[in-house]
């Protein structure tokens, strides 16, 4: 029988890079599962997980990590997912489809603000955001005003970086 | 002229700079700009012209520059066009004259000049005519030579440029008085400001200025309330930045000046193109001064009387002996302030009677100026006054033909400016541009009164707008003097008077083509080229169509502007580029197995992003061929491994996923039984095919769909739009898990062995079956399909495993005679089995057309099926799909070849199609191809010739079946 090893989605980039009072690192792998509710289902997901992030939203459950990440779609960041779940909403795991950097720092948002287009500033702390880095989508967590995660597709992590550069 | 030795409150006299202009060593100071000191390092010819080669000098001190336009050396290169108004000194600062040769002292081409009788306005379009045979040969070839100013490197550049993202309430652009009020007020009340700033140091003309402000000097004011500015939280001051172009949606484009033109840290980018998202914006651009059309107004030593007021203030550069040609009130208080600073002004000339004469020098009144002389810079003035011409000894010569507001971002959205005969000057009218407000000098209030109060009341009504209160403040107290113009266009008399300096367009030129018919503005710009250099005409526009308007009898207000376009400034391609060009042009997708086919030696392959490997080469190769033989005949004979990861993947769930399938693919997915998988095929809503690929059912509600590489991202927004806009309210989810898989196939007569010892037992599992497996701990997928005609399987794992399973496999088929294969076996192998890609989806083509009209389900409704059925989707005028193998197997043949009866022509109209895919097999033996051929299917047998005149290939072909290997299928399904 056959044993596999993991491999981190970064291994191609020297990490941490440091400059212009950011840091930049991986974060380790997360669970990851994307919770799309069908119609009308909103309500009961709802009462199952106490919350479901409207549009932007991070919400902080019990265990679980709840990003808006689309229309009718949030990420779920922990492995606490409550059981029958699956008869509200699709559930997929995407563990392995997106890599996570950590923006931390006093120039975090700066540097965040000069390279997407849309107004890293008027993110709310938690706050999430959808978008676009070069031609890369990402998603945007914000934790705090010096602390942000940058989620982006596994296959495109070896480049982040040339749109990263602190400037 | 020369530095004076004191002043200059833009100058740090401590820190004195070397730096070479046209290989001659020069002094000068932290603070200056290259045109500054050069200026007062005795300079004055820093170029020729770009028609006549006329020598010329630096006119303005600001980014309006038409003349000193030089070549500045950065990183052993010359990059042309670079404003030495602009450019700022540092130590080492190496540049040259442009547009000249072999110097600018003694240019060859100024033999233009001479013959500047012959090239008037539209010379070319009256020359160049004939004989005709000469265009093409002796007169493209030569204007091309002489067209353009300055020579691009003509080597690849890499220094880095940056491109940025900027987003506030209100963006004020430009930062003098008005500008500055405004920043201020919005500051203080608590608005997100963005303050931008063409030059390096904030407070516009009152850097340059003679007023006060509360009783202080205006520079001391600006310093004053730059440094406030700079303290609150919520200004980002934006100096260096020419905002260029508004657009919709409140978006501006700015340039931010950055290492090409200036001292600064290794890696600092040359230009930061910014796109500044604005909700309110106030336009404080300024006004920029209009020089006289006199005869001979273009040499070295004839500038603008603002600029000497301000290379005087603020880079202490003393012009010498000047006289003063100006037509307005705020002219001749300039004249008298830089002389009671101790200019040296000579005398004051003005076409207006009647001016007061209480100046420390000779006021001639209802005077013009007639000409100058000084070949490489003006010796003296001629000048007409009561009837007398006489000459007058001077260094410079500045003039001031009044003010034009600098109008231009507001007119970027097609609104046309209105005239104001009071000022003589368009301004910009209200609403020109959404939420944007023209103030101060911009919208043609010239006192610095009028200019505060304009910036304070446009900040109090752009916080309104925002929901925020305007503060309190104190309004600073500062000159309201009234502005008297009288308008003087043009100067009769001998000699030419220069309109355009930088494209060289005189008074004559306007006139001659007025008189040809081109009388319209905007044709009189394209026959005279006015206003078409690199300044677009900002120091022209104005005086060229007021001469306009003379010669065709019209009015200024009638005549009107020609468009304002973006950029106002200059902007770099390489700064527009930014960010978009190397590894930043497009993500690179990579693989979990990258690594491994890199270090295997395969060349990569680019498809949808991804890459690919080609082939893995070995020691004895003697092509790509021997490669991609040896790793199809693997597949044949014993067992193959492909990363197959790029194929996109989606995920569709819900207990209406089997009839969502049902909707977009043509065949029916909802008999589709647990554990199984069926080949689909989708149409775009125009009936043509849009992609295939297979659809497993993972569970009674849950589905896995795969697309080709190149439509993954095509096919998800058709998903996403189709359950959006057609089905919102059915209970489907649908989500990409292409990133989230690694998957491998793995296939070949010996597959079953590599899956027994990656399972230890090996899954029972049907042709088109699909099954959750067990790796260790880790859970993964399989799927019994085959796009290679063997048996064979495709292996999925999360990501993170993918390259630790890659490696595996391929040594495990290594140890069964077989290995890793690539791109290019996969096409042998796929071609061999007449399966299609998109070389064959080409997006013209119909499921008829592939032979696949048998999974298109009368049953059913179907995205695309209603316009499928249109007349002329199948028949026999459709291009069929079908094989083809040339007569002789060894003769080469060529994807793009046309296809011809044996007896026809190559020409378009004998056309029976075209080859789509070919390959050579090494199982069968022969060349084969896939073609499109006209009624195809019913030909089999046919010969045709292929054709393919670009590579001069012609070789006799047969049609076949396109299945060529196993046409019934027995290896893959047993």
């Amino acid at each position: 029988m056959i044993e596999l090893t993991p491999a981190p989605a970064f291994a191609a980039l020297s990490l941490p890079v440091t400059g212009a009072g950011t840091r930049i690192d991986a974060l380790p792998p997360a669970r990851i599962t994307a919770l799309a509710p069908y119609c009308g289902q909103l309500q009961a997901l709802h009462a199952l997980l106490g919350g479901f992030p409207e549009p932007g939203q991070v919400l902080e459950l019990d265990g679980l990590r709840l990003v808006w990440a689309g229309r009718d779609l949030a990420f779920a960041f922990g492995e606490a997912l409550p059981t029958g779940i699956e008869a509200h909403a699709a559930l997929t795991d995407q563990s392995d489809g997106w890599a996570g950097l950590s923006l931390t720092g006093p120039g975090a948002e700066a540097l965040l603000a000069r390279r997407l287009p849309f107004d890293v500033r008027r993110m709310a702390v938690p706050g999430a955001a959808r978008s676009l880095l070069g031609h890369m989508p990402v998603l945007v967590i914000a934790l705090g005003r010096d602390e942000f995660e940058l989620w982006l597709w596994r296959s495109m992590a070896a480049c982040v970086l040339h749109h990263l550069t602190p400037v | 002229m020369r530095r004076r030795d004191s002043g200059g409150s833009a100058l740090e006299r401590a820190r004195s700079l070397s730096f070479q202009f046209d290989g001659r060593e020069l002094q000068g100071f932290e603070g200056d700009t290259l045109a500054s000191a050069l200026l007062a390092g005795g300079v004055r010819l820093v170029g020729r012209s770009f028609k006549y080669h006329r020598p010329r000098g630096v006119m303005s001190a600001g980014s309006e520059e038409p003349n000193a336009l030089v070549e500045l050396l950065r990183d052993g290169v010359y990059h042309p066009n670079i404003r030495a108004t602009t450019q700022e000194l540092h130590m080492g600062l190496q540049a040259r004259a442009q547009n000249c040769w072999p110097s600018a002292r003694r240019d060859v081409m100024a033999v233009n000049d001479w013959l500047s009788p012959f090239l008037g306005a539209g010379f070319y379009y009256k020359t160049f005519m004939w004989p005709r045979a000469f265009w093409e040969h002796l007169y493209e070839p030569l204007i091309r030579r002489a067209a353009g100013l300055g020579r691009l490197p003509q080597s690849h550049q890499d220094a880095p440029h940056e491109k940025a993202f900027a987003f506030c309430d209100l963006l004020v652009i430009g930062a003098g008085p008005a500008g500055l009020m405004a920043a201020l007020t919005a500051a203080r009340a608590g608005a997100d400001v963005i303050l931008a700033e063409e030059d390096r140091q904030m407070g516009g003309r009152l850097l340059s200025d003679h007023g006060q402000i509360d009783g202080m000097p205006g520079g001391t004011w600006a310093a004053g309330v730059v440094a406030e500015l700079a303290s609150l939280p919520n200004v980002r001051l934006m100096p260096r930045t020419s905002v260029f172009g508004a657009y919709d949606g409140g978006v501006y484009g700015a340039l931010e000046r950055g290492a090409l033109h200036m001292a600064a840290p290794a890696r600092t980018p040359r230009e930061c193109y910014w796109r500044i998202t604005a909700k309110r914006v106030v336009l404080a651009s300024g006004a920029l001064e209009r020089p006289i059309a006199h005869p001979d107004n273009d040499r070295p030593g004839v500038m603008l009387l603002g600029a000497v007021a301000s290379y005087w203030q603020r880079f202490a550069v003393d012009p010498g002996r000047v006289v003063v040609f100006g037509n307005n009130d705020h002219a001749l208080a300039t004249a008298k302030a830089l002389a009671a600073d101790g200019m040296d002004i000579r005398a004051y000339i003005d076409p207006r009677d009647g001016l007061a004469t209480d100046a420390p020098f000779t006021v001639y009144a209802g005077a013009e100026v007639i000409g100058t002389r000084g070949r490489h810079g003006l010796q003296h003035v001629t000048l007409r006054h009561k009837g007398r011409e006489f000459r007058m000894d001077a260094d410079t010569l500045a003039l001031s033909g009044g003010w034009n507001p600098s109008l231009h971002l507001a007119c970027h959205m097609n609104g046309r400016p209105v005239w104001d005969d009071t000022i003589a000057a368009f301004i910009p009218r209200p609403g020109m541009v959404p939420d944007m407000e023209a103030i101060g000098a911009a919208a043609g209030q010239f006192s610095t009164h009028a200019a505060l109060e304009s910036g304070a009341r446009a900040a109090a009504g752009a916080l309104d707008a925002l929901g925020l209160r305007a503060p309190e403040c104190a309004f600073p107290q500062a000159e309201d003097a009234p502005y008297a113009i009288q308008p003087l266009w043009q100067v009769q008399g001998k000699g030419r008077a220069w309109l355009d300096f930088a494209n060289d367009v005189t008074t004559r030129d306007v006139a001659l083509a007025a008189r040809e018919g081109f009388a319209s503005v905007e044709h009189m710009k394209r026959y005279t080229t006015q206003g078409m250099a690199p300044d677009q005409g900002k120091s022209s526009n104005m005086g060229a169509l007021a001469v306009l308007a003379d010669a065709t009898g019209g009015t200024i207000a009638g005549t009107g502007t020609t468009t304002f376009r973006p950029p106002f400034v200059p902007v770099s391609i390489a700064a527009l580029g930014a960010g978009g060009y190397g590894k930043s042009f497009a993500p690179e997708r990579l693989t979990t197995s990258d690594a491994q086919a890199r270090a295997m030696g395969a060349p990569m392959i680019e498809a949808g992003l991804w890459y690919r490997p080609s082939y893995f080469p070995q020691a004895d190769d003697r092509d790509w061929r021997d490669a991609c033989n040896r790793e199809a005949l693997h597949v044949r004979n014993a067992v193959g491994v492909c990363d197959v990861s790029t194929l996109g993947k989606i995920d569709l769930q819900g207990p209406d996923a089997a009839r969502f399938l049902d909707f977009v693919y043509t065949n029916t997915m909802s008999s589709l039984k647990p554990g199984r998988v069926r080949y689909g095929l989708m149409l775009r809503e125009d009936g043509h095919v849009m992609d295939d690929g297979t659809c497993a059912r993972l569970g009674d509600q849950h589905f896995l769909i795969t697309t080709t590489t190149a439509a993954a991202g095509e096919v998800m927004r058709h998903l996403d739009f189709v359950q959006q806009a057609f089905c919102a309210d059915w209970a489907v989810r649908l989500i990409s898990v292409t990133e989230a898989w690694a998957q491998f196939a793995i296939a070949g007569p010996l597959a079953d062995e590599v899956l027994g010892h990656i399972f230890g037992d090996l899954p029972e599992l049907p042709f088109m079956g699909c099954a959750p497996v067990d790796l260790g701990a880790v859970a993964g997928r399989l799927f019994r399909i085959s796009f290679s005609g063997e048996r064979g399987y495709e292996l999925a794992v999360p990501a993170r495993y993918g390259a630790d399973l890659f490696r595996q496999l391929v040594a495990l088929a290594e140890g069964l005679g077989g290995g890793a294969y690539g791109m290019e076996a996969l096409n042998v192998l796929r071609i061999e089995k007449g399966f299609v890609t998109h070389a064959e989806i080409d997006g013209r083509v119909t499921a008829f057309d592939l032979g696949l009209q048998g999974m298109v389900s009368p049953r059913k409704d179907f995205i695309g099926r209603a316009a499928s059925q249109r007349a002329g989707l199948t028949g026999a005028a459709r291009l069929q799909l079908v094989g083809l193998r040339p007569v002789n197997a060894q003769a080469e043949i060529t994807a793009g070849a046309h296809l011809y009866a044996p007896d026809q022509p190559a020409r378009a109209a004998f056309g029976q199609g075209h080859v789509k895919s070919v390959c050579y097999s090494p199982t069968l033996q022969s060349w084969l191809a896939l073609a499109l051929v006209r009624n195809g299917r019913a030909r089999r047998g046919e010969r045709l010739r292929l054709d393919d005149g670009l590579r001069g290939i012609r070789v006799d072909v047969e049609i076949c079946n396109p299945v060529f290997f196993d046409p019934d299928g027995g290896r893959m399904r047993d």
